[in-house]
């Protein structure tokens, strides 16, 4: 457990970085720093690990005030990882995640050893040990960022935006990677962001920092969204809160309809045959959808099967143990209204139209009420 | 010069360089080698003087950002003129070594190339680790490391082609200048381009300018080949061709999974 019990952090010319935060961070859950910058939600991180000194209150880890322990022997136990990674462009990959082992003493076989199974851990192919981080993709030095940092498995870790300079969507990637890792690891994570969808996606709870290092409201996701404690929060949590809200709690039994589809290989008079609306549902031959095929488009030039370019591929495809966003979400960019729902192994389930979520979100609301 | 004129100079200068009488000592003459030896060994004096203050020295300031203008006052060094500076560091030290020494010309010689040479170790150094970037220092830092795990587990070696091509660069001058050695009276490959210039034997003079041009890019290309072995391949950029084709492989297929569709 990490616990700010009014820290402070007043620089030499009087700015006030941090302002007698008070703030705990439960063990084995990830606690989300967010706010506009300027808030002190970095200076309030790095004052854990000593990388800056608090000037007034204290900060405690499992109850030993971290200004009494030497910096460099405090920061081993402590993972870190930052924006850019920061990964040493002399060292392979192995070897920058074998880096706090090797430090620690830990053998070289062995601290290579527990390397790969953490390459594993974090998704990236045991081919990459070898190489260097100058051949890696973003992406993928993020991931070894994320797994030196684990190498000498600490109870505590920090990350500073740790996936802010990846492209969009490689980062709800890293994001979903990182809370199957945290499901299993159970680590106690202190994480800042300055993007709020991001603290609501990771946060077992999140802190709202105003600019000046002051904490505006500490919350789980949902009450967050549901309850903002004053006008600078409700701002910053911003618009769409009640259809975001939506993207926590899965649906649960889906009342899916069945829908006539057809394979990429059918010719395309049987697809017309099928249709409905002038519209038909293409899969491939593992039953994954493709997209949906208009009629009124015709069939390829000169011969009569499906034409795989004219295929609308617009529309999400929601799990059928998705959230009421995810479901939502599918049937409004479903270009025949009804989105597409697929199983476990993402093949086609069913379908289901906006109507019929807004109902089940209707009956939702009255049930809890 | 017409054609021929040329022609006939490079012929000249090649049988001056060829004929192996030039390059034995004589009880008249000293030989091409030894002044050759000579030479290298004035620069790697030199050389070695300079990096032996200009690296410790670069890698302060650039691991503590602190003394700064000592980069900016080195670089002020470099607009001395080598030879003006050469003649009156003789005239005060020479007459202080009497007798059957050179030591009193050894001295203000190697003063001014170790001038020449600290400049651009100086400031490569610096600007070597000064370009580290900072998310890496930060993340040893954050990771536990101390100031010199830093300096010399993660800044040096990620300095080292801007430090290497500092001392390239240092040793190129050194190795030209080296020849006023030959301006008081010291051995060298500038005693041929004098003597040759004093006598009007220009093929003598031009075969010492070939000579020293050739010793500079040979100490180059060696220090090049050093550069090649320990300098690490994550930072020259020279990734192995085998691993490569396979790593490609690999990229393309984790690319294909970041960006597929959920």
């Amino acid at each position: 457990m990490i616990r700010f019990e009014s820290a402070s952090k007043t620089y030499p010319d009087g700015t006030v970085a941090v302002d007698a935060l008070d703030l705990v961070a439960p063990s084995g859950q990830i606690t989300v720093l967010v706010g506009p910058s300027g808030c002190g939600k970095t200076t309030s991180l790095r004052m854990i690990n000593r990388m800056i000194d608090a000037t007034g209150g204290r900060i405690l880890l499992d109850d030993q005030d971290v200004a009494k322990v030497e910096p460099a022997q405090l920061r081993r136990g402590i993972g870190y990882v930052i924006q850019h990674a920061g990964l040493f462009p002399h060292r392979t990959i192995i070897d920058n995640i074998a880096s706090v082992p090797l430090m620690l003493g830990t053998s070289k076989k062995e601290a290579r050893a527990g390397a790969m199974d953490l390459l594993d851990r974090v998704g990236l192919d045991q081919k990459f040990a070898r190489r260097y981080p100058a051949q890696l993709s973003g992406g993928q030095q993020q991931r070894v960022g994320v797994a030196r940092a684990l190498a000498a498995d600490p109870p505590v870790m920090l990350m500073d935006e740790p996936f802010s300079a990846v492209d969009p969507v490689v980062r709800e990637q890293l994001q979903d990677e990182f809370l199957r890792l945290q499901s299993d690891l159970g680590k106690t994570i202190v994480f800042v962001t300055h993007d709020i969808d991001e603290a609501i996606k990771l946060g077992d709870q999140v802190a709202v920092l105003r600019v000046g290092g002051h904490l505006a409201q500490m919350a789980t996701p949902a009450e967050l969204l549901s309850n903002p404690v004053d006008d600078f929060v409700a701002n910053f949590v911003g618009r769409d809160r009640g259809y975001r809200a939506l993207g926590f709690e899965a649906v649960g039994q889906l009342p899916l309809e069945p829908e006539p589809t057809v394979s990429l290989e059918s010719s395309f008079a049987e697809a017309s045959k099928v249709a409905t609306d002038g519209w038909v549902l293409v899969l491939d031959a593992g039953r994954h959808p493709q997209g949906w095929l208009a009629i009124a488009d015709g069939p390829s030039a000169g011969s009569d099967s499906i034409d795989r370019g004219r295929l609308r591929r617009g529309g999400t495809v929601a799990s059928v143990d998705g959230t009421y966003r995810a479901v939502l979400d599918a049937a409004l960019s479903s270009p025949t209204g009804r989105g597409v729902v697929v199983g476990h192994d993402g093949t086609f389930a069913g379908t289901l139209n906006a109507t019929q979520v807004v109902a089940l979100i209707e009956s939702r609301a009255g049930a809890a009420s | 010069m017409a054609t021929g004129g040329a022609g006939e100079m490079i012929g000249q200068v090649f049988s001056w360089l060829t004929d192996s009488a030039h390059w034995r000592d004589t009880p008249l003459d000293t030989g091409i080698t030894t002044q050759l030896l000579a030479h290298i060994k004035f620069s790697l004096i030199a050389v070695g003087i300079a990096g032996a203050i200009a690296l410790p020295l670069g890698l302060f300031i650039g691991h503590t950002r602190r003394a700064t203008f000592l980069v900016a006052g080195a670089n002020a060094l470099r607009s001395l003129p080598s030879v003006g500076l050469l003649v009156l560091l003789t005239v005060m030290i020479a007459p202080h070594f009497h007798g059957r020494t050179d030591v009193g010309f050894v001295i203000p010689t190697e003063i001014v190339l170790v001038l020449l040479a600290i400049p651009p170790i100086l400031s490569n150094t610096y600007a070597g680790v000064d370009n580290v970037s900072p998310a890496v220092t930060d993340a040893a830092r954050g990771m536990g490391m101390r100031g010199r795990q830093i300096l010399f587990g993660v800044e040096l070696p990620c300095s080292l082609p801007l430090i290497f091509s500092g001392i390239r660069s240092a040793t190129l001058q050194v190795i030209a200048t080296a020849t006023i050695a030959s301006f008081v009276p010291l051995g060298g490959l500038g005693r041929f381009i004098y003597d040759g210039l004093q006598q009007q034997d220009y093929p003598q003079m031009i075969g010492g300018g070939v000579l020293v041009a050739a010793l500079a890019l040979t100490a180059d290309m060696l220090l090049a080949l050093i550069q090649r072995l320990v300098v690490s391949r994550g930072i020259s950029g020279r990734f192995s061709k085998s691993g490569g084709a396979a790593a490609d492989a690999v990229d393309a297929a984790i690319t294909r999974a970041e960006v597929a569709p959920v």
